[in-house]
């Protein structure tokens, strides 16, 4: 089987298995979820870290550096205010 | 140590089922942080000379830009910073894309062109600066529109849609120029028109979208920074991208689709614009018959009112008056008073923002009630008080036709008393009339939400 083919096979069963993790979560936590998505999306540091070669000359680097900076500002913060916001979810204190 | 990457999938796909639930969502969230931190380090340690310092210094930047805005990003402007993320999100996937040409075609020999190098490159990697890039700039038109400027479309009628669809036809002429050449001038020259053509795109697509449809534009673009990075995938052949970039691109998915279910539009329907952007708004002199009250009143009527339901839109935010509402709240539910929230899917400016602004608040989740849930109830209700929300609970949904036909509404009308703290009779995003203002058991309260309510606290105390 070729790269391509499974590729877009993994695409697909995980967009599957997305519909039905999602569908699952709460009105409630919608705000959180998106937030917490937006750090997952962050994944994309991955590929900007395996494009920061060094002696790959200048633009290369500048735009990994850039890929890498952006990514992480998504991780952190996106991370952290879900956190933030998760922590204020609590039932009614006796 | 690619194996890593499986470890790291799998807590992803955890994370996120543990977020199905309030009382697992901390863990959840958790574990989805492992996920990230097991393929961060897979990739420093299989990626051969790295350069460290390029790494190391980014992620500092990044990772300390991040945390600043984490801590100092209010829950009122929670959607603002949903946008932006989703902005740098794509922007991030773009510039991996963007990177990895570089790579490649520095690596390339003579007479080869991008497209020898196989299909998944050729198409990945102009889809991937296509969609990052409109994430891009989309977000940015978003984030400027929920931050309250008024940005229109510079071009009406048809000859937007023809305009749009030059654009996406130059798009793919670049794309193709871009794969095919062997010219590395060439490649550079279309991969950055790409990249402005995608950018002067990406502004258009989002501009004719009205403020009030702004909770689907925001979920559509966190969808498409997920699909940008499961696109950054194919390019850079790491199918850890792959899956969670589905994941993401899934999740806004959805939400889109809540959204527009709760607003009984079509998807096309809300990206073509309409509501809230061209549409006249009707003004005061329409109204009759509209009884006034003060918090004075409002506060005898809380003190002999059995349950009450307090409505809350994206008015609540604006006013910041989510604390005030809770003391109230806290107040009635001391003397006995039954209280809950009534929370309509699209109240606020993105999925769940009520929620969240509530639960910073202190109000348990447990006292917040869905529309399905909670719409029986209204007729068994003393008081419904709504603080900044408008279009969510106009009666004008019921009929056949008009701007919210067949929206599902929150049936406030059906209680006892309605209460509406408002500064004035203007209408909400669709710009219609709100019969519910006219109803007899309807009263108005032209104050700035926070006031009112505050007000209202100390009368209550004072009863």
């Amino acid at each position: 089987m070729d790269q391509v083919f499974l590729f877009l096979l993994v695409f697909l069963l995980a967009a599957l298995l997305g519909f039905e993790l999602i569908s699952k979560v709460p009105p409630t936590l919608h705000t959180p979820l998106m937030s917490g998505s937006n750090a997952i999306s962050g994944i994309t540091i991955v590929g900007a870290i395996m494009c920061a070669q060094s002696g790959s000359g200048f633009l290369a680097q500048a735009l990994a550096f850039l890929g890498i900076m952006l990514a992480s500002i998504n991780v952190v913060g996106g991370y952290m205010v879900t956190d933030r916001m998760l922590s204020s979810f609590k039932k009614k204190e006796k | 140590m690619e194996y890593l990457y499986l470890l790291s999938a799998l807590l992803f796909v955890f994370g996120i089922k543990r977020l199905a639930s309030v009382k697992t969502c901390r863990q959840g969230n958790r574990l989805s942080q492992a996920g990230m931190f097991v393929a961060v380090v897979a990739t420093l340690m299989t990626v051969g000379n790295l350069s460290w310092v390029v790494v190391i210094i980014a992620i500092l930047i990044g990772g300390g830009i991040g945390a600043y805005i984490a801590k100092k990003t209010p829950t009122t402007e929670m959607p603002e910073m949903v946008a932006a993320l989703n902005g740098f999100g794509g922007f991030a996937s773009a510039l991996v894309a963007l990177a990895a040409l570089v790579l490649v075609a520095g690596a390339m020999s003579e007479n080869a062109t991008l497209a020898d190098g196989g299909l998944v490159n050729a198409i990945s990697t102009p889809v991937t600066i296509l969609i990052g890039i409109v994430t891009l700039t989309g977000s940015v038109i978003a984030y400027l529109k929920l931050s309250g400027k008024n940005i229109v479309h510079p071009v009406k009628g048809d000859a937007r849609h023809y305009l749009h669809a030059a654009l996406g036809l130059a798009i793919v002429g670049c794309s193709l120029l871009m794969v095919l050449t062997s010219s590395t001038g060439l490649m550079a020259t279309a991969a950055i028109l790409l990249v402005l053509v995608a950018a002067v795109l990406g502004v258009l697509l989002v501009m004719p979208i009205g403020g009030a449809d702004m909770p689907v534009v925001v979920s559509l673009l966190n969808s498409y920074s997920g699909v940008a990075g499961a696109a950054a995938g194919f390019v850079v052949d790491k199918p850890v991208l792959i899956v969670v970039g589905a994941l993401v691109g899934t999740s806004g998915l959805i939400l889109t689709q809540i959204m527009c279910k709760a607003m009984n539009r079509s998807l096309g329907n809300v990206l073509l614009g309409g509501i809230g952007d061209d549409s006249v708004a009707e003004d005061a002199r329409d109204y009759q018959s509209i009884k006034q009250s003060g918090p004075e009143e409002i506060a005898m009527l809380l003190d002999g009112a059995g349950s009450v339901i307090f409505v809350p839109g994206y008015g609540l935010a604006v006013a910041q008056a989510q604390h005030v509402v809770r003391e109230l709240a806290d107040l009635l539910s001391a003397k006995g008073t039954e209280v809950r929230y009534a929370i309509h899917p699209v109240a606020g400016r993105m999925p769940g923002h009520m929620n969240v602004l509530l639960a910073e608040s202190d109000v348990p989740y447990d006292q917040l009630w869905e529309m399905e849930r909670i719409n029986g109830d209204f007729k068994n209700t003393d008081v419904v008080i709504i603080v900044g929300a408008n279009d969510v609970v106009n009666p004008a949904a019921r009929e056949d036709t008009g701007p919210i036909a067949g929206m599902p509404i929150l049936d406030v009308d059906h209680a006892q008393t309605v209460v509406v703290i408002k500064r004035s009779l203007s209408p909400g995003y669709a710009g219609i009339k709100n019969p519910l203002f006219e109803l007899d058991n309807t009263l108005m309260v032209f104050m700035d939400a926070k006031a009112a309510l505050e007000e209202m606290v100390k009368e209550v105390k004072d009863l």
